[in-house]
């Protein structure tokens, strides 16, 4: 890779960042809600201080977020402060900052995102992999296809078809939450296993609901590569047939999936998040659901850019490695 | 010399119709993709004629009733017929989709037109905004908007406009690279030649050649706001008053269906949006293969 695509990249992703972070600038500032002030409303009407007290709360508070400023003036600090990864104060859990909340729940979601996408990465273009393959039986052909029913079906909805029955109809696995009520948080064996057995149903969701995405996918790029001249040639040659399969077959139709895998990073984080929330999993998208019920607008706003940068950020480290995997773009 | 007599019958042309059904028999996804769909239209038409639609809203009936013969699905905490409010949520969900896919398709349609055609300059700025924006997941962004809005005000079609926002995107690039392959085609070519002008061009020459893939992307595009409305729904971001499915499935989840035992309260809209979204995925799969001749099979 030479310096220009390098460069060129890296411009494409300082790109994405700043229309992010410009958009969740504009939007909330163009809105007419006031989220310091509904959030000191909030508190006004339990608390019970007065309406003048409010106001000059309110007015502390703008002031304090800088909301007194000019507009550009507000954008500059603004943007200074994401290249210092300083995301704000949430309003709600007052003296913590963005970043603290999402550091805390961050190794959750990174978790199960990690395992679920490499599970179905793996299982989808084998799979996909084997349904194209002439010579792999037909009973495994058929197990493939079926995968590709779930395709289309958000991962959240077969999470609450997964809850139904097996954790509330059979009472095999828990309906949700991080581990049993009642445990303490330990490094113990038993502590472990049930906090596994808590990750299971949302991790088969997670897996089932992307399989077949990369099932299809392999299986029409398998299909492709089939005609491929040199797969004839290496069958002339006489190797064997499991040596095509890993050489020829699966290595060359591989190298688009990468590319898929990074497009796909954006809607696999959505549904992570969609689908701990079902769960009432700790992690982002618990955050995300709890800052959304009570109006915590800084931590909603610095979830979503903190996931949006890493998103992009993934996905030019994804290109990065790909001339790893492809001798050709190496040897340009 | 005996001569071949040719039957005076000429050969019968099947109508539309056979030839329509035909097809289908040929392209199974599309076949059951539209049957599901039929179905939905139907339960939900049937619906809307039958129940009460105050019912969908709380405090209607009792609370936290099973499914029975006369509420069969239930009703719930609030006091809300859940069937009442599958259908009105169904209706609702299709409004959105059909509202919000439309007129991406359109923007797009147009957007992609713009940019293929003229090229240059237009071309280069619209295709790197639409590049910049497709990394940006656009959930998270929709989340900011649909979290901006005044929540008491959000409608079904403050829905259908967050929705939109971030969905034109995609037909633009799909139309836009389809239009400059066929700008090479020779038929192009030879109505550029007899001095057809640039509106008549597009309209007449390439639209038409581009109908199939206009109708593949609006159904992409449904697919894809019916999706992108149900998981603003579900985190709690949608029309609060509304029997939404996602926002069915929200407050049951909020009250704790499963953990109080009211399992039919969440199983309802979630197997209907099953069908929703698997109806039009299979049939964005078959108008694939009906769109890209090239994987059609052969009879």
């Amino acid at each position: 890779m030479n310096f220009r695509t390098l460069s060129k990249r890296l411009l494409f992703l300082f790109m994405v960042v700043w229309a992010a972070s410009t958009i969740t600038f504009f939007i909330p500032r163009i809105s007419p809600r006031n989220p310091v002030r509904e959030r000191f409303a909030e508190l006004a009407r339990t608390g019970g201080f007065s309406p003048e007290d409010l106001e000059v709360i309110v007015a502390d508070y703008s002031k304090r977020f800088g909301l007194d400023k000019p507009l550009l003036q507000q954008y500059g600090d603004y943007m200074w402060g994401i290249a210092r990864f300083d995301l704000g104060i949430s309003l709600n859990k007052f003296p913590k900052t963005v970043m603290q909340l999402i550091f805390e729940s961050l190794p959750w979601t990174i978790g199960l995102v990690f395992i679920t996408t490499i599970l179905s990465f793996v299982l989808g273009n084998w799979l996909g992999a084997l349904a194209a393959w002439p010579k792999s039986p037909d009973w495994l052909k058929s197990v493939a296809t079926s995968f590709v029913l779930f395709q289309g079906v958000p991962p959240v909805l077969l999470g609450i078809l997964l809850i139904f029955f097996i954790g509330f109809k059979l009472k095999m696995l828990p309906l949700g939450g991080a581990y049993s009520i009642g445990t303490v948080p330990s490094m113990s064996l038993n502590f472990i296993f049930d906090l596994l057995r808590h990750q299971l149903l949302p991790g088969l969701a997670l897996v089932l609901g992307s399989v077949g995405g990369w099932v299809i996918s392999m299986r029409g790029m398998g299909v492709t590569i089939q005609g491929e001249d040199y797969v004839t040639f290496a069958e002339h040659k006489g190797l064997g047939s499991r040596a095509i399969f890993r050489d020829y077959y699966l290595r060359n139709a591989l190298l688009p999936q990468v590319t898929g895998l990074a497009l796909a990073l954006g809607n696999l984080v959505t549904s992570a998040i969609v689908v701990e929330g079902i769960f009432a999993l700790p992690g982002i998208g618990t955050m995300l659901n709890s800052a959304i019920r009570s109006n915590d607008f800084s931590v909603i706003y610095g979830i979503v850019l903190f996931i949006t940068i890493a998103i992009a950020t993934l996905m030019v480290i994804v290109e990065f490695i790909y001339p790893l995997l492809d001798p050709r773009i190496r040897h340009q | 010399m005996s001569s071949v007599t040719l039957s005076n019958t000429a050969i019968r042309q099947p109508n539309k119709l056979t030839l329509f059904f035909r097809y289908l028999r040929r392209n199974p996804s599309l076949t059951f993709g539209l049957l599901i769909m039929l179905f939905l239209i139907i339960f939900t038409v049937h619906g809307l004629l039958t129940i009460d639609t105050k019912h969908a809203y709380p405090l209607a009936v009792r609370p936290k009733q099973p499914p029975s013969f006369k509420y069969p699905l239930g009703t719930d905490f609030f006091g809300r017929d859940l069937y009442a409010a599958m259908v009105i949520g169904m209706w609702q969900t299709a409004v959105i989709g059909i509202v919000a896919g439309a007129l991406g398709t359109i923007i797009g349609t147009i957007l992609g037109f713009i940019s293929a055609y003229f090229g240059g300059f237009i071309d280069g700025a619209i295709t790197s905004i639409c590049q910049i924006l497709i990394p940006i997941p656009a959930f998270l962004i929709q989340v900011i908007i649909a979290g901006s809005i005044d929540k008491r005000s959000v409608t079904i079609f403050t829905m259908a406009f967050v929705v939109l926002l971030l969905a034109w995107m995609g037909p633009t690039l799909v139309i836009r690279s389809q239009v400059l392959s066929m700008k090479e085609r020779q038929f192009v070519s030879v109505a550029k030649l007899s001095g057809m002008s640039s509106l008549g061009i597009i309209f007449k020459e390439i639209l038409p050649n581009l109908l199939p893939f206009i109708a593949a992307a609006f159904i992409a595009q449904v697919f894809q706001a019916v999706f992108a409305s149900f998981y603003l729904a579900i985190v709690g971001l949608g029309p609060v008053r509304e029997p939404l499915l996602g926002n069915t499935i929200w407050s049951a989840q909020t009250q704790g269906a499963f953990f109080n035992g009211w399992w039919w309260w969440p199983i309802g809209p979630a197997v209907a949006m099953i069908l929703i979204l698997g109806s039009l995925a299979l049939i964005n799969m078959g108008m694939d293969e009906m769109a890209n001749p090239r994987i059609r099979r052969s009879e």
